[in-house]
């Protein structure tokens, strides 16, 4: 059953990549589309907005939102905190600092070269924050967490403040990477983040057994024989890498990573080797989704996909928040 | 024995509240008479009464430095009395209207009035109370469930304040970079080049507000001990802690609107002042004093101190700010008291 579930949604994404490569200011045929792509044609301005614009932004779109979905299942599992999520907890505010101290100090301006500087943003903080969190009574609780996270953002964002007041040039980049966008995404962005992508989910799905032990609590675990601190190191290794990653190529996209595994676990129920595979999949599916539908709200201009995820997941979120029993997971 | 231990706390409160008044007058008195353009004490006195003074001395008195260094009086005022009245009515040091979300609202609300529709003056003043009032009330609602539960409010404050993050982003990559560029300086908070029509919504704001929070402060003694309790000492608990919230609210909106989201003045205020009083007692007027004399002493660092750059005040505040909050971080987790 869940095998045919895995089917299904992997067709759903292709025909939501297909989309996301059909629609935008100006719309292509999908017969055009599967054309351009079976034998790209340089002289022809279809064919080219394929191939060199809308290929690499639905690669990294796929990438990216892989990336948060098996991020935000394995953080909200290590964590047992159904609010984990990347842009909750100030990873992106990590990353956007490190960004702008690379594009202003450094004089980096492509973003094939401060995606390493996102990377480095993204794991201090969240490490930063899951200590500040986790400090006292009960451990990571939803809301030490949560508010450990806004309050380091908070912070982050002055120090990022600071910086750019002075330098005009780097706020102009900045400002387009923060609002969460593929937009003007190369292919080259998308080879540059794969090997952590990869190397992150491979993680990831190590840590799927010892996840549903953590589940359990730390006891039962131990008497499961688990080790439960390089279990937990394991999954913060694969969310550092496919957060840092993920948010250096196509900016904080908050939410997705706290919906999709939500919605995965809907389906798979809190086993992690089915919930893992779901939300990787799910998430891109989402994340497509919201970019064509930013791409068609707007024309001939487009709503960055950062805006559309937050106003898709805020509702989600405060639904979550409402709920009576928030620890349990 | 309970009755002389009041009394000394009381004492001490008041003894810190006259000491913080005196220095809030110290560094308005300072912020007027320092700069390129050196005024001396007298002057300054001069001035204000309109009596003759020096040539130059007017202009850069009533033009220049007594709107700035009103509307950072006013505006730490604001958000020192703002942020304590949310961190008790919640009963968390962290939850100050900038870290959830009530700020965030009357910032798109300004950023929205001011580059889209490209007003001006009073009406971003009013589109920023509107917009925190509207924040406020959209969280209350959706973090009411048979009342309005701290940790709940929190969070949906934190989910709400993360969208309207959003959208000001998106805002902000729709103009022109030098436009958006100066819009980021009042995204950090700043009381440079005020003019008149921005301070004195927020002087009568102030005048109406802060005597109004004082008297509903009174019932925070009774709230302080929890809503059980307090209902059973008679307190009418969440109709009080509404009318607080709304007017802390309405403080968070004008001061924002008038000099942006400094950051962290909220959210330090209260527990700075908390500190200086001991006790555990409400210090709303404390507080909002010492909001007042961050705002003054981060805008004179900023303006002077930093080398031949000018920083806004919300970039030092912010410096100052965030190794302060980690510290409080930590500390409130340690204690049990961060949730």
């Amino acid at each position: 059953m869940l095998a045919t579930g895995l089917v299904v949604i992997a067709a759903a994404l292709a025909g939501a990549a297909l989309l996301s490569l059909a629609i935008g200011a100006r719309d292509i045929s999908f017969g055009t589309v599967l054309h351009a792509l079976a034998n790209p044609d340089p002289n022809s301005t279809d064919s080219l907005i394929v191939t060199e614009s809308r290929l690499p932004r639905t690669i990294v779109g796929l990438l990216a939102g892989a990336a948060f979905g098996l991020a935000g299942a394995v953080i909200q599992g290590v964590t047992r905190n159904p609010l984990a999520d990347p842009g909750i907890l100030g990873v992106n505010a990590g990353a956007g600092l490190f960004i702008v101290i690379a594009i202003s100090f450094f004089g980096i301006t492509s973003l094939t070269g401060y995606v390493w500087f996102g990377f480095l943003g993204a794991a201090v903080t969240s490490v930063l924050v899951y200590t500040i969190g986790s400090i006292g009574r009960g451990g990571a609780t939803p809301v030490k967490l949560a508010l450990a996270g806004a309050a380091v953002t908070a912070a982050l964002i002055s120090f990022t403040t600071a910086v750019l007041i002075v330098d005009v040039d780097a706020y102009d980049q900045f400002r387009f990477w923060q609002v969460g966008s593929l937009a003007g995404r190369g292919i080259d962005i998308a080879l540059q983040g794969l090997p952590f992508l990869v190397a992150g989910a491979a993680l990831a799905f190590y840590s799927a057994r010892a996840l549903n032990a953590l589940a359990l609590g730390d006891d039962v675990a131990t008497s499961f024989g688990q080790n439960v601190i390089v279990a937990r190191l394991i999954a913060a290794g694969a969310v550092v890498l496919l957060c840092g990653a993920a948010t250096s190529m196509a900016g904080p996209l908050v939410f997705i990573g706290l919906v999709i595994p939500h919605i995965a676990r809907a389906i798979t129920g809190p086993d992690h080797r089915w919930l893992l595979p779901y939300s990787m999949l799910l998430a891109p599916l989402l994340l497509l989704v919201a970019d064509v539908i930013g791409r068609i709200v707007a024309r001939p201009g487009e709503v960055q996909v950062g805006i559309v995820t937050a106003i898709i997941g805020a509702p989600i979120f405060v639904a979550m928040a409402r709920r009576e029993k928030l620890a349990e997971l | 024995m309970v009755t002389t231990t009041r009394r000394r706390e009381t004492a001490r409160a008041r003894t810190v509240a006259v000491v913080l008044f005196v220095v809030v007058i110290a560094l308005f008195a300072l912020t007027l008479s320092y700069g390129d353009f050196q005024i001396s004490l007298p002057d300054v006195v001069r001035s204000l009464f309109g009596l003759p003074t020096p040539a130059g001395v007017d202009y850069v008195m009533h033009d220049l430095r007594l709107p700035r260094a009103s509307v950072a009086a006013l505006a730490g005022l604001a958000f020192g009395l703002a942020g304590a009245i949310f961190q008790q009515l919640l009963r968390n040091p962290l939850a100050s209207p900038d870290v959830i979300g009530v700020s965030q609202g009357a910032t798109t609300a300004g950023i929205l009035t001011s580059m889209v529709l490209g007003l001006d003056g009073g009406i971003v003043s009013a589109a920023g109370l509107i917009g925190a009032v509207l924040t406020a009330l959209t969280i209350y609602a959706l973090s009411w469930r048979k009342g309005v539960g701290g940790y709940r409010f929190i969070l949906v404050g934190i989910g709400i304040g993360t969208v309207l993050t959003s959208i000001t982003s998106f805002i902000l990559t729709r103009s022109d970079v030098k436009i958006a560029a100066e819009a980021m300086i009042w995204l950090t908070g700043s009381v440079n080049g005020r003019t008149w029509d921005q301070i004195i919504p927020l002087a009568v704001a102030v005048l109406i507000l802060v005597p109004l929070a004082m008297i509903l402060g009174r019932t925070l003694t009774g709230m302080q001990l929890g809503d059980d309790l307090a209902t059973a000492f008679g307190v009418h608990v969440q109709r009080s802690r509404f009318a607080l919230l709304i007017v802390a609210v309405c403080l968070t909106g004008m001061a924002t609107a008038a000099a942006g989201p400094i950051a962290f003045v909220a959210f330090m205020s209260g527990p700075i002042a908390a500190r200086l009083v001991g006790g555990g007692r409400p210090v709303l007027i404390q507080a909002a004093l010492v909001g007042s004399m961050l705002v003054l002493v981060s805008d004179f660092i900023g303006s002077h101190l930093l080398g031949s750059r000018q920083f806004p005040v919300g970039v030092v505040t912010g410096v100052i700010g965030a190794p302060y909050l980690l510290w409080l971080l930590a500390t409130a987790n340690r204690s049990g008291r961060g949730g």
